[in-house]
């Protein structure tokens, strides 16, 4: 099954049964053209003992996602390598090597393309990005929060950094932006803790000196070093709300390792999963499955990778599967929630460069 | 300038190449078209002509050539 197939499909429409008998097909073709084209990943099956047919998506190996820090997995020639992401790199951390060829670069944008428009409607809209332009600035060598905007720079018409190359708030810039789409429907976006620290702590200062309440803000990226001050996602939205009448706002689960899968958070602030992909919470002891509201470690499964053996990967993240296909939004797949790191894992995160 | 001046000199302000190099160029091929630079193409070719590109456009939108049928044959811009 072709990931063009996937493409075909509304994100968040089709019920168990069918969307596992589709994503079982691609996994299980992505699978047998990452062991055919990728070595390591072909010892690491053989290894493992692992078939070449499996009966459910749940049988579909992973590898924990710290193998591409340490391994250069790509299932491609070097001369097809069209661009190489990397996780955030600050002083030593490891750092994830992720190859795309311009095939899986391009499936990476039209997924997310499809994912957030089923939320934020056809069609591009005006976009205010919470951030500095200098995230931007270096084109040859982009932090992980850099080729975040990017890509969702796609789903812009007229682009505004709310923050100056200080990280200070610009707020002449953000009101000549309202100005000038007054009326109509905006995007906002930026990375959670930029957003907190950085955007709503000023804001705070001036309540009400800006409505925003026409915006449609999508944010991801989690506390990173701002744990200590994290909030829940009801009172982030309750914040924000506060200061600049802010209400439509959207959490998202990501990362590198399988840009364009991304898992949008609802208004019931569930995240989903989407057509593209799906998740599978794990026992941190044996990695038996999950049922339905018992923690465990989160498994991402992407039908994106082509180019690299990234389709079904182990997290460091701890989470809850919260039920399939009956959340009250009305979107069927799984959705679930995340609770944060593992105890022990590798601090690390996709967007905590800025120090 | 006809359409097909304006597609070209929307290249040439954007990249800073010259008008007889912008006909082979691809996506990527010279360092000013990056995705940074491809979003600034776009919305040069969106002012000029007056559109809105659809974000599937924009992705697809991978070389001088495959830029000159989206816009042909998706908004009917004859070149």
């Amino acid at each position: 099954m072709a990931f063009a197939d996937f493409l075909e499909v509304s994100p968040y429409i089709l019920g168990k049964e069918q969307k596992q008998r589709m994503l079982l097909n691609r996994f299980q073709e992505l699978t047998e053209i990452h062991r055919k084209n990728c070595e390591e990943y072909s010892k690491i099956l053989t290894a493992w003992n692992i078939l070449d047919s499996f009966s459910s998506i749940y049988e579909v190996p992973f590898l924990p996602v710290r193998l591409f820090k340490e391994l250069e997995l790509k299932s491609i020639k070097d001369e097809e390598i069209f661009k190489t992401m990397t996780s955030s790199g600050t002083t030593g951390q490891a750092v994830s090597k992720i190859y795309l060829d311009r095939a899986t670069s391009v499936n990476q944008q039209k997924a997310l393309v499809k994912i957030v428009s089923a939320f934020t409607g056809k069609g591009r809209l005006p976009m205010l990005i919470i951030d500095s332009p200098s995230v931007v600035k270096d084109r040859a060598m982009f932090s992980a929060r850099g080729a975040g905007i990017l890509g969702f720079s796609i789903l812009a018409s007229d682009r505004k950094y709310a923050l100056d190359e200080n990280m200070q708030l610009d707020l002449d810039r953000v009101k000549e932006f309202l100005e000038k789409h007054k009326g109509k429907r905006f995007l906002l976006f930026g990375f959670t803790f930029m957003i907190w620290q950085y955007f709503y702590k000023e804001l705070r200062k001036i309540p009400k000196c800006i409505d925003l309440s026409g915006g449609i803000l999508i944010h991801g990226g989690g506390w990173k070093k701002l744990t200590n001050e994290a909030v829940e996602p009801q009172e982030f939205k309750g914040c924000l709300k506060e200061v600049c009448g802010l209400e439509d706002i959207h959490d998202y689960y990501g990362m590198v390792e399988q840009t364009g899968a991304i898992y949008m958070q609802c208004e019931c602030g569930h995240l989903h999963a989407s057509i593209f992909s799906d998740v599978i919470v794990r026992n941190m002891k044996d990695f038996s499955t999950c049922s339905v509201g018992e923690p465990g470690v989160i498994q991402v499964l992407s039908t994106i990778p082509e180019s690299y053996p990234g389709h079904s990967i182990l997290t460091e993240d701890e989470g809850i599967l919260l039920g399939e296909d009956d959340c009250p939004c009305g979107r069927k797949g799984k959705y679930f929630k995340v609770l944060g790191r593992i105890k022990n894992a590798e601090v690390r995160g996709c967007s905590d460069t800025y120090e | 300038m006809n359409n097909k001046e304006k597609y070209i000199n929307a290249f040439v302000e954007t990249f800073g190449v010259s008008a007889e190099e912008v006909e082979k160029l691809e996506y990527s091929q010279i360092e000013e078209w990056d995705s940074v630079g491809h979003m600034s193409l776009v919305a040069a070719l969106e002012d000029v002509f007056g559109i809105m590109m659809d974000a599937d456009d924009i992705i697809d939108f991978s070389s001088y050539e495959k830029g000159l049928e989206i816009l042909e044959e998706k908004y009917q811009i004859k070149m």
